[in-house]
């Protein structure tokens, strides 16, 4: 009932600036090179789904390996480097700074490194998440109230038995942050990589061309499937986020 | 201090002998290859490994290399001429803060509208919420396309994505700030009969400051990228964005390197600016209060 | 009484702390022998040194001078040894463990099978009147329950020694009356050695065989008060002279330590 109630006003506003888009174009008869109306891209969209959905899985399967592994390597990292305070100062500036440069600048070399296939798309999302990983999930390592690690002291417990029972849980919102936050910029980052080149197909390439081609509608369709795209992927993060937190108690009271 | 620099400057000096190792693998088999076409069959690891390093176009240029391109291409060349990166730099910092002013205004403006008028927050924020889950940079090459259906060219096309994309991410921040102070001291205006208007400038305001600053900074990066991708996108009238398609182009790593260390040392400066000032605003303000 | 059944001898322990302000002390010449099955009540203002006593006999601060013995060993020894159990000012329960998992944290640690696991977390339940709430999770129960869950916690692998810092300090008037007498009730069927820091004066003298009132700046023992009630005590005992008498003595041992830093 209150999600129902929630739910209204934004799905009344959405529905009413597509009707409003729609009334405006047909309206005062905008050029489908400027804005298309809602229902001409949906029917642009309908026709293509075949092409959409073979740039989807061109370009999901550069997402999906490059999110695996740079959030893989960034939590690894974080456990590395989490016994030594020393590398910790001089590793994690280091990855606030990059936090803020334009990394997608990495694209171009990538495609030169790695060929245009999704292998170089995955190498850019690598870069890109595992220092948001890195960050977060050392952040999360260090969160444990002090109260608590003097528990695990009281019980004689060693290095890893605290990881283990202790560090690892209390930062996994932390981990789940990142794991958020990667889930946009692995998909900005695998479109980006797509302007530099691929193999004429995928989501970023599609965008480009048709671009050219001036044929709009067709690009809005191809937004359409990746901020569906995005809204799921983060999505099914934020689900995996609770049950894991759920899984994690039940698991251990038995 | 000093426990923190040498930290630092340790990994630093790592991350340089990863960077000469990688670049010596990496460009071997092509710089063997060279020596083969030459017919040079007399060379010693040594030369291999000198030369390696030394190559024109290499996989992994050293960073030597692109220390000596950019001396060349910023210092040695004048800032007017268009081979020059103090050319390009500048068209993407100025695209990058028209951007980001418009970016930051709009946001602030949309902010202040959704914490005033309750019906907008419930409409508009989920929306926006939403949006920072979509990769609304895939519709940077359109809004190029569509300002040019308008003869709106030059800049305008490549500063309205920097200001679109700095735009949702000061949105959200300054929605949170101006919702951060607590129940308490709104109900401590409610008892003065406070208008709005007195809520947002006397509290809502001074209490969004710390995330004014973080806005600003997330802001001011995803100009940058914004005013980079368009350029991409949009390569005719140069910027750094250019610079990294033509290099890739003609593969001409050390520029791309170049351009790409450009780039990133304008990202860290705005954003430095910012830490700054921000750190020095909300220092004050704390000693005033 | 022979020192051979001393379960804790404090000897001359001083403690400083450094502070960007200079160094604090925070104990000074502190000596104290502590009984096999007594239970010690440590009363005394803010900054007395009672909770960096209780944490420098657990080994988690480390006397500056002087010496500590747990059982006959360094409080490194006894710490490694599991001698004893600690409970803290709040619960400090993992939210992602349910009740029972909590308890069993420290018997996974020092690795009792799972059978064995079931059997004592059954008995530490029973113990603290937690039985069927196993399967809760902390955020789960009131705050009276979970700082009885973290005494079963603390039980659970059988420590002859309990080390309680203000474990009730956060709860309200009722709760806690009714967990001290829990605490009596179990320290009488145990017949454990208990070491109570708190700052609530009728707490202290209920609970005690003996009350050690410390003063601040620097954080020494101001006096020892040695008086017994019988084991099985109840709540009606502070209405009885004799505890308003020991509260009295308290309370001025208190003002008097206090009095020289107004």
């Amino acid at each position: 009932m209150k999600a129902a109630r929630d739910l209204l006003p934004p799905l009344v506003f959405g529905a009413a600036v597509l009707l409003i888009w729609e009334g405006v174009v047909r309206l005062a008869g905008v050029p489908s090179v400027i804005l298309p109306a809602p229902s001409a891209i949906g029917e642009r969209f309908v026709h293509s789904i075949p092409t959409l959905s073979a740039d989807f899985l061109q370009t999901i399967r550069g997402v999906l390996a490059g999110y695996l592994i740079g959030n893989a390597t960034g939590l690894l990292v974080a456990i590395l480097i989490d016994r030594s305070p020393f590398l910790q100062r001089g590793l994690l500036p280091l990855g606030n700074l990059v936090s803020a440069l334009p990394i997608i600048g990495v694209a171009p070399i990538m495609v030169m490194w790695f060929g245009f296939d999704w292998p170089s798309k995955a190498a850019v999302v690598v870069v890109m998440t595992f220092f948001p990983m890195l960050v977060n999930a050392a952040a999360g390592l260090r969160s444990a109230g002090s109260m608590e690690r003097d528990l695990m002291r009281t019980y004689g417990a060693g290095y890893g038995q605290t990881l283990r029972k202790l560090r690892l849980p209390s930062a996994l919102p932390f981990v789940f942050n990142a794991l958020k936050i990667n889930t946009t910029l692995s998909l900005i980052g695998a479109i980006v990589a797509e302007f530099f080149g691929t193999p004429t197909v995928g989501m970023g390439f599609r965008i480009s061309t048709e671009v050219g081609h001036l044929s709009i509608d067709m690009v809005w369709a191809t937004i359409v499937v990746a901020a569906v795209t995005g809204s799921l992927f983060y999505a099914i993060v934020a689900l995996v986020e609770r049950r894991a937190t759920f899984w994690h108690a039940s698991y251990r009271a038995k | 201090m000093s426990n923190r620099i040498i930290p630092l400057l340790t990994v630093l000096a790592a991350l340089f002998a990863v960077w000469y190792l990688a670049a010596a693998l990496m460009n071997a088999s092509l710089q063997r290859d060279l020596f083969a076409n030459n017919d040079n069959k007399s060379y010693t690891t040594g030369d291999l490994i000198n030369s390696s390093l030394n190559m024109e176009r290499p996989k992994l240029p050293a960073p030597h290399q692109i220390a000596s391109e950019l001396y060349k291409l910023v210092i040695a060349t004048p800032p007017s001429s268009k081979r020059g990166l103090v050319f390009h730099a500048r068209i993407t910092l100025e695209e990058t803060l028209i951007g980001f002013a418009i970016g930051a205004a709009l946001g602030i403006g949309l902010a202040v509208l959704i914490v005033s008028i309750p019906l907008l927050e419930h409409s508009l924020m989920p929306w926006i919420v939403a949006s920072q889950t979509v990769p609304i940079i895939a519709l940077a090459p359109m809004i190029v396309v569509i300002l040019n259906q308008f003869d709106i060219g030059g800049m305008t096309p490549k500063a309205a994505i920097a200001a679109y994309l700095s735009f949702f991410p000061i949105t959200v921040g300054m929605t949170k700030g101006f919702r951060s102070p607590d129940p308490l001291q709104l109900d401590l205006m409610r008892t003065y009969s406070a208008t709005s208007a007195q809520v947002l400038t006397k509290l809502r305001a001074p209490a969004s400051l710390p995330f004014f600053f973080a806005s600003m900074r997330i802001g001011v990066a995803a100009a940058l990228v914004g005013a980079v991708v368009a350029e991409v996108t949009k390569s005719e009238d140069g910027g750094l964005g250019a610079r990294l398609l033509a290099g890739s182009y003609y593969g001409q790593t050390v520029q791309i390197w170049a351009a790409l260390f450009m780039a990133a040392a304008l990202s860290g400066i705005l954003v430095a600016l910012i830490d700054g000032i921000g750190r020095l605003t909300l220092k004050r303000w704390a000693f005033l209060t | 009484m022979a020192t051979k059944l001393n379960t804790i001898e404090i000897d001359d322990v001083s403690l400083t702390f450094p502070t960007s302000d200079g160094p604090v002390q925070a104990l000074s010449g502190v000596s104290l022998d502590i009984v096999k099955g007594e239970f010690v009540s440590f009363i005394g203002p803010s900054g007395c040194g009672k909770t960096t006593l209780l944490r420098a006999i657990a080994d988690l601060e480390a006397p500056t001078s002087g010496a500590i013995r747990v059982n006959g060993m360094s409080p490194q020894e006894a710490r490694l040894k599991r001698a004893y159990g600690y409970v803290f000012q709040a619960p400090a329960l993992y939210p992602w463990r349910t009740v029972a998992s909590n308890i069993a944290l420290p018997l996974e640690i020092m690795g009792v099978g799972k059978a064995e696991r079931r059997n004592r977390v059954e008995r530490g339940l029973e113990l603290v009147n937690l039985k069927g709430f196993g399967a809760k999770f902390p955020w789960q129960l009131s705050g009276g329950m979970q700082q009885r869950a973290s005494i079963a916690r603390a039980l659970s692998f059988d420590p002859e020694l309990l080390l309680m810092d203000e474990p009730f300090g956060a709860l309200d008037e009722i709760v806690r009356d009714m967990l001290n007498q829990q605490l009596l009730q179990l320290w009488d069927k145990t017949g454990k050695t208990v070491l109570f820091v708190t700052h609530s004066i009728p707490e202290a003298v209920f609970l005690y065989t003996r009350i050690v009132v410390m003063s601040p700046r620097p954080g020494r023992i101001h006096e020892v008060i040695d008086c017994r009630f019988p084991r099985n005590r109840t709540l009606d005992i502070r209405e009885t002279p004799e505890f308003l008498d020991v509260a009295h003595r308290v309370r001025l041992g208190l003002r008097a330590g206090h009095s020289y830093d107004v």
